[in-house]
């Protein structure tokens, strides 16, 4: 057993931190630091770089376009990008429908839809929740009838992140209602551009405008866009979610707002010393260093191929759940550095060409933003109620 | 004892209750917050008609005599409605400031009127949520003052008619002595204001004096006085906003109840979870304890004995920062997907529950207030 990187996984660590440093666009960077909001245009420039290094998949298999790394180093690649302060590109194309795709998908499939996925040509969103299926996802009703070498969809998504920037959709449809309701679901990618479909757009509680209904009426949809077998589509999607829970704990990223929680509770003059030093505050600030501590090496000890003792195949449930709980203890840590000045509504913190400062600490900037979106972590991609079932269930085996 | 509500209280309570199902909520505050001072001004000349501005004055100010347990049955009403109009600011703060330091029951009968509207302009950049941490200075000019300084998130401080300031008159900047309280136009010359929206959909701002020049008069209190009625002004507005935060947390544990009873996953409604019922029964019981230690702050707020009157404040500040982030937070929770959008109303009351555990400061702030008092 050795948790020491060999010299070559070093000598990787270094490429990548040097790349970084030449490579990271300033701008985007100072965005970053200051929680400013990330358009797409931002993420799909940032995009074009990496992909054009031939670093933007890492796990995919080379012959796709990953760059073949072992495991090690995807996780060493992912810390040192988190560190420097990249962005997450949308997990939509790149971390669920891309290896659906070339998992399950046909050679036509794989030819048309990845390249353009890499590139960041194609965006993408994921059609799964109903507005009456939520943890419910299996009991899902949006149809797809066949009709000759199409299929007709009718029904609505809801909570749809991106659908508004989106060219794709991938979906859950219901294409069989007689036997068990997993039974009958199919797994179908189809253009935002279609004909008969709608985005209309939801905000939510910070004021931003993330998620979407989407209203499909009448969309036809061509079969050759069906992944793998009609009716098979639960496999599929559970594999996608697996996949989801997988990237979840998000450990690089997590250290690097403990960087910046810890830089500005040291720096600030408050109370007349710093926060950092106020008993109370300083001991949550243990508290949550250690979680991570936690969540980085269980992360690791399950990436090595560890199983949990008790309820094998749960390790990205538990992952979920931790990773989740430590993010939203992080915002509130945050916003208390921040005090009265988390009050003001920064909107998008999108200054639109206008060159006024933030209103406040423009290092703490974000906090209240991202401490309000912040608390939809424990609800999507399956709420911690719902993990804590699944793993009870294998714990318990029920 | 007699922990029971007075006749008057109870219609009190009841004609705040109708004022806001008819007039406020969640609706009213996605209009106002577009509005340009976020609050309707034919609302507050109502509430001027109905006596609520006259309850804490003294008769002899034109006032009704209530006391601070009379203020909290209009908070905790405030609180169910979300309530937009600047009573904490005008009333409860500023005219308890001017209650406090005397001499200006001219400016009270304005209140009580509806025609004047204040700020209590307290918190600095650096200060944090010490009341005493004062950088800005006010130095004699003649027979009057200049101000110098910078007041940080000034709640209502756009649409207010005049401004009561914390300066200081002598000593360092978080010397105990030496602050003053001044009352100040809108329009002085050298005031510039900075106003924003605040996430909780009211208003705020920057102030900042540069060279505000005042008149004798304009001091309040006395020189040197302005900590001790500052502090009162905090735990009378403390005391305010834990019966706002009961009122809150109320409306979302009904709201989480009817929710999870009628929505229903796995062919029954979710309120048959028993995770989920567990987590409602727990916020039940933190909004009981939030109810019963926002009544004894209210009871002890005006003590004498200034143990009693800072455990009780305290105290009753870090149980409703408690008891608040967690009703909120499983409130959001529980709706799913739907406590996260704008729409509900739920997110909203999150909101402001959650600026209430920050205002005059947070519960680790209290709790060390409490610790030094006991
Ligand atoms: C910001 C955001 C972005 C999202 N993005 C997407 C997206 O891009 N694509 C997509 O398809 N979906 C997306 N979702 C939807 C998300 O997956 C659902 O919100 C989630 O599955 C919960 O479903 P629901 O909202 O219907 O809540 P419900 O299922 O109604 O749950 C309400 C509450 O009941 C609890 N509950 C439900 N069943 C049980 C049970 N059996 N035992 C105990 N407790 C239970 C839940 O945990 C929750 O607390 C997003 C959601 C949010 C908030
Ligand atoms: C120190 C002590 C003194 C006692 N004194 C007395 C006494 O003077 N007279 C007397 O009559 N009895 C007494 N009891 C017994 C006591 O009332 C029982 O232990 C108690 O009712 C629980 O029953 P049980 O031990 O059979 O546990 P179980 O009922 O088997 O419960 C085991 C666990 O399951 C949980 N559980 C059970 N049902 C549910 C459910 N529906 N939902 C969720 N969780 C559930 C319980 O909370 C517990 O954690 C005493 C017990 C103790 C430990």
């Amino acid at each position: 057993m050795d948790l020491s990187f060999t010299p070559e996984e070093i000598a990787f660590q270094n490429e990548v931190r040097a790349w970084m440093a030449a490579n990271f666009p300033a701008d985007l960077r100072a965005k970053v630091e200051t929680g400013e909001k990330l358009y797409k245009a931002d993420l799909l420039r940032w995009q074009k770089i990496l992909a054009a290094k031939g670093w933007i998949a890492p796990a995919w298999p080379v012959e796709h376009g990953g760059p073949g790394w072992t495991p090690t180093q995807r996780y060493i690649y992912a810390n040192e990008m988190a560190l420097a302060g990249a962005p997450d590109l949308p997990a939509f194309g790149l971390k669920m429908v891309g290896p659906v795709i070339y998992t399950y998908g046909n050679e036509e499939q794989k030819r048309r839809f990845l390249p353009r996925i890499l590139g960041g040509e194609d965006w993408w969103c994921q059609g799964y929740s109903e507005p009456g299926s939520g943890s419910d996802l299996a009991s899902l009703k949006t149809k797809a009838v066949s009709d000759g070498d199409d299929y007709i969809v009718n029904g609505s998504k809801i909570w749809t992140t991106g659908a508004h920037d989106s060219d794709w959709i991938f979906c859950l449809v219901r294409t069989d209602d007689t036997g068990k309701k997993q039974d009958g679901i199919s797994f179908l990618l189809i253009d935002m551009k279609t004909p008969g479909i709608e985005v209309s757009p939801i905000i939510v509680i910070n004021g931003d405008h993330t998620v979407n209904q989407v209203f499909f009426t009448d969309v036809r949809a061509p079969k050759k866009n069906l992944i793998g077998k009609e009716n098979e589509g639960w496999t599929y999607a559970k594999f996608l979610l697996v996949n989801e829970r997988n990237g979840i704990a998000q450990v690089g990223h997590k250290k690097h707002t403990l960087r910046r929680i810890r830089k500005l509770a040291s720096a600030t003059d408050m109370h007349g010393g710093r926060l950092a030093d106020e008993p109370g505050y300083r001991q949550r600030l243990a508290e949550t260093e250690v979680a991570l501590m936690a969540l980085e090496y269980s992360e690791l000890r399950f990436l090595s191929g560890q199983k949990t003792d008790h309820a094998p195949g749960t390790e990205a449930n538990m992952m979920k759940v931790a990773a989740t709980q430590l993010q939203q203890s992080m915002s509130e840590l945050f916003i208390e550095i921040a005090g009265y000045y988390s009050f003001p509504y920064d909107g998008f913190r999108d200054k639109k060409g206008s060159n006024e400062p933030p209103v406040g600490p423009a290092e703490a900037g974000g906090a209240m933003f991202d401490f309000l979106y912040g608390r939809a972590a424990t609800i999507y991609g399956g709420s911690n109620e719902i993990q804590r079932d699944v793993i009870a269930k294998v714990l318990l085996s029920i | 004892m007699d922990l029971s509500y007075s006749d008057e209280q109870v219609m009190l309570r009841d004609s705040a209750e109708r004022f806001v199902a008819a007039n406020c909520g969640a609706d009213n505050l996605r209009k106002m917050r577009a509005s340009e001072e976020g609050f309707s001004r034919a609302y507050w000349k109502q509430m001027a008609e109905l006596g609520w501005l006259a309850l804490p004055f003294t008769e002899d100010q034109g006032g009704l005599g209530g006391t601070a347990v009379d203020t909290n049955v209009l908070m905790e009403a405030f609180g169910r409605g979300l309530l937009l109009e600047p009573y904490l600011t005008t009333v409860v703060m500023g005219g308890g400031a001017l209650k406090a330091a005397g001499g200006r029951d001219d400016l009270i009968g304005k209140i009580i009127e509806g025609d004047l509207l204040l700020a209590v302009a307290y918190a600095e950049p650096q200060a944090r949520f010490d009341l005493f941490d004062v950088a800005t200075t006010a130095r004699k000019d003649g027979s009057g003052w200049v101000i110098d300084g910078h007041k940080a998130v000034v709640l209502h401080g756009d649409s207010a008619d005049k401004i009561i300031v914390s300066a200081r008159t002598s000593g360092d900047r978080r010397g105990k002595d030496g602050i003053s309280l001044f009352i100040i136009d809108r329009g002085a010359a050298g005031l510039e204001r900075r106003a924003y929206p605040t996430v909780d959909g009211s208003r705020a701002a920057e102030l900042f004096f540069n060279s505000v020049k005042v008149g004798a008069d304009a001091l309040q209190g006395g020189e040197g006085q302005g900590l001790a009625i500052l502090e009162k002004v905090s735990d009378d507005a403390i005391t305010a906003l834990c019966a706002e935060a009961v009122g809150a947390m109320k409306v979302l544990l009904d709201t989480t109840v009817e929710y999870t009873k009628t929505r229903e996953q796995f062919g029954q409604p979710i309120a048959k979870f028993q995770v989920l019922r567990h987590r409602m029964a727990d916020m039940m019981m933190e909004y009981e304890q939030a109810k019963s230690m926002a009544l004894v702050a209210a009871l002890k707020v005006d003590s004498a004995d200034p143990v009693e009157r800072r455990k009780a404040v305290s105290g009753a500040k870090v149980q409703i920062g408690k008891s608040g982030r967690f009703v909120g937070q499983q409130a959001v929770q529980l709706h799913g997907g739907m406590g996260m959008t704008d729409e509900l109303s739920v997110g909203h009351y999150f909101k402001r529950l959650t600026m209430i555990d920050i205002l005059f400061g947070n519960v680790d702030h209290h709790l060390k207030q409490f610790s030094a008092a006991a």
